[in-house]
């Protein structure tokens, strides 16, 4: 949870244009590996209702209901983080969402789906969709939302914790597969 | 470990430490032979290796720029990466998934089996199987391949459950988790597979073979290596004799070096070793070194491949274990009546969850992109391993619209699919859906054709001068003391994954290079 920033007045009054805030979901993954209830992302280059509508963008691409906010707002992070370091990128984000228009926040997921559709091809929607599909599935929230056990060598793989435990298909015989190796 | 004069003629400077140029450099300083390994990335360890799957990528992989061209799925799919290899000590075996299958003898007979097939340009190899048997045999050993010589085979994973009930159903009958050089047991000074399920991130448990941590260190150990890394080679030079004599290279500083040389052996993967040979066209060789018939570069292979993801009502945990332990080899045959030429293979495969959506589904958006998501502890996985076709358009080239840090052309990599290419992969993904169907998947998706891994044939071996770029011992035809020691030398692909064949010619062709070299013929 190290990029969700804990809120600083004092730090935010001098380097941020946008803030995107929200609560855990009890009961949700997140909640039981966030430190708070609450979370909050600054943004850098773009405004608090720019990242309002990114976070609605993203929640379009890949709508996952029960997959907190917080997640998505870490997509939106990573898109205000190039916007801020190259002014191409900048000037892409806020045409791009300019032309989409104020309501496509707030708007029912059918209109914003239609609305993507449109614009599908554009640059924008594709360094969008590949930025959701790059930072959502990574995240912490993510990884509790699916199910992912992630990385297993500091707990000694697999082997010992279900790699074959699996129960609805036969097994494989011995002669097509191979024995446990030896655990020393 | 050595450090080797700069102005020291005698030594072989090789260039890429993978499984080419790892596996030689250690196959000569055991030999007594000095070696200057030029490695263009840094050293990691199974200490080092990153478990985030994204910091892993950036570690490991060759990200300086490529362009590319052409009509195959990449192009739309990774427009900025045509091609996924190492950039690191060990090159592409600190990535590998470890499967080492041989060549079948017909395959190394491509035209003589299929024939004269239009807008193809096979040919059959200059080196019979059972003259490759024999390092096949050696090379297996050293890598300790399961289910060679009594090694036994891996464990069955979950994925692989659920491969091989799908295949039985089929009545496939060469089904088995596969000859992986990963070790099943303790073998080498190395410990058992854990069943990490990270082998693309660099084996922490070191029982994955890799150059990195089997034969660099015992090269090193003879005294006779000299292992530079971060040292990036800009251009091979010759002398008057037209034989080459040194190689620039770019230090970690970017400062350029230059080491004499006896012999140059490049293994920098199908891509950068046409790179530079291209880089190195001299007043003499205007077209670049080796490449007086335009060879160089022509007939890049990288093998049918892509994604078939079978999605389930109950869970695979596809993720835990060996990524592509487990294989069906009944297809790998050359059987006219499917419609194609060559045969594939169906190899298991799994994605970390960072990587399934970037990799393996690289398009959709969506309810319906989330919900294939949403079933990811659900979901099986295989992967095709075909034949494709040399094509004479299909080439690396220079492209100096684009430079690298130095200011060189980089490399453009054109592919456009032959007819039987696509044929195989309609095949393939056919067979690959029935098999998810016969046990009941609800849902089969077809995923893309990734960014190649199996980069092969651009510098191939030829009987004749002129279909080719080295002798049968990957010897460049216009100059003896130049050796092409990766996966460029292949003539043409098969449906193998290439690594045990390219550590098979390596082992062959250090053979070769000792008596060509004590006989002072080179």
């Amino acid at each position: 949870m190290e990029n969700l920033v804990t809120l600083n007045r004092r730090e935010l009054l001098k380097t941020t244009t946008g803030l995107l805030t929200g609560l855990v979901v009890a009961e949700s993954p997140l909640a039981m590996i966030a430190r708070g209830r609450a979370w909050a992302v600054d943004l850098t280059a773009l405004t608090s209702s720019e990242g309002a509508a990114l976070l609605a963008m993203a929640r379009t691409i890949a709508p996952h209901d029960k997959l907190d906010d917080a997640a998505y707002a870490l997509v939106v992070q990573a898109m205000d983080r190039d916007a801020g370091k190259d002014e191409n990128a900048r000037k892409m984000v806020k045409e791009g969402l300019a032309a989409l228009g104020p309501g496509f926040a707030t708007n029912a997921e059918s209109d914003r789906v239609a609305a993507l559709k449109k614009i599908e091809s554009s640059a924008f929607f594709q360094a969008m969709r590949l930025k959701t599909v790059q930072f959502l599935y990574a995240t912490p929230m993510a990884y509790a939302y699916f199910g992912y056990e992630g990385e297993a060598f500091s707990k000694g793989g697999y082997l010992q914790r279900g790699f074959n435990d699996l129960r609805w298909l036969p097994e494989v015989p011995l002669e097509d597969s191979g024995p446990m190796p030896i655990s020393s | 470990m050595a450090r080797i004069e700069d102005n020291d003629r005698s030594v072989v400077v090789i260039i890429g430490s993978g499984a080419g140029g790892g596996t030689l450099a250690h196959e000569l300083t055991r030999r007594g032979i000095k070696v200057v390994l030029l490695e263009a990335g840094k050293r990691q360890s199974t200490e080092t290796f990153s478990q985030v799957p994204g910091e892993a990528f950036l570690q490991l992989t060759w990200l300086d720029a490529r362009t590319q061209s052409g009509s195959w799925g990449v192009k739309r799919d990774f427009p900025s990466l045509p091609v996924w290899h190492c950039k690191t000590v060990g090159g592409t075996t600190v990535h590998w998934t470890a499967s080492a299958p041989r060549l079948r003898p017909w395959e190394l007979r491509g035209k003589s089996t299929y024939g004269n097939i239009a807008g193809a340009s096979l040919i059959d190899w200059p080196v019979s199987y059972e003259e490759l048997e024999r390092y096949y045999e050696i090379a297996e050993r050293r890598l300790g391949v399961t289910r060679r010589n009594g090694v036994p085979g891996l464990p069955a994973s979950n994925n692989f459950k659920v491969m091989y009930a799908g295949a039985k159903k089929l009545g496939y009958k060469q089904v088995h988790t596969g000859h992986m050089a990963i070790n099943s047991r303790a073998f080498d000074g190395r410990g058992a597979c854990i069943q990490q399920g990270f082998c693309v991130q660099g084996c922490k448990m070191g029982a994955k073979w890799s150059t990195l941590y089997t034969e660099i260190p015992r090269a090193e150990a003879t005294g006779n290596l000299d292992l530079r890394i971060e040292s990036t080679a800009t251009k091979i030079e010759h002398g008057a004799d037209g034989r080459v004599n040194a190689v620039a290279y770019r230090d970690s500083q970017g400062k350029e070096q230059r080491q004499k040389a006896r012999l140059v052996c490049v293994a920098g993967n199908a891509v950068e070793t046409v790179r530079l040979l291209l880089l190195s066209a001299s007043s003499r060789f205007p077209q670049g070194l080796g490449n007086s018939n335009g060879q160089v570069g022509r007939n890049y292979c990288h093998q049918i491949t892509g994604f078939v993801w079978g999605i389930f009502d109950k869970p695979v945990f596809s993720w835990r274990g060996a990524t592509l332990a487990g294989v069906v080899e009944d297809e790998v045959i050359n059987e006219p009546s499917r419609g194609f030429a060559g045969g594939y293979r169906m190899e298991l495969v799994t994605l970390d969850l960072p990587t399934f959506p970037l990799v393996g589904l690289p398009y959709g958006w969506g309810r319906d992109f989330a919900s294939v998501m949403e079933s990811y502890r659900n979901i099986a996985g295989m992967f095709i391993n075909g034949e494709d076709l040399p094509r004479a358009d299909n080439r690396i080239t220079l492209n100096s619209n684009v430079k690298d840090a130095y200011g060189l052309p980089v490399a453009n990599v054109h592919v456009d699919e032959h007819s039987n290419d696509q044929a195989m992969r309609r095949h393939a993904q056919e067979q690959m859906s029935k098999l998810y169907d016969a046990i009941g998947a609800k849902r089969v998706v077809l995923g893309p054709t990734p960014p190649a891994t199996h980069n092969m044939c651009t510098a191939r071996m030829s009987s004749d001068p002129r279909d080719g770029v080295t002798n049968a011992w990957g010897q460049v035809h216009d100059i003896k003391n130049l050796f092409i020691s990766d996966g460029s030398a292949l003539c043409t692909p098969g449906a193998a994954n290439p690594t045990l064949t390219i550590v098979a010619l390596t082992l062959r062709q250090a053979d070769y290079i000792s008596q060509q070299m004590k006989a002072r013929s080179i």
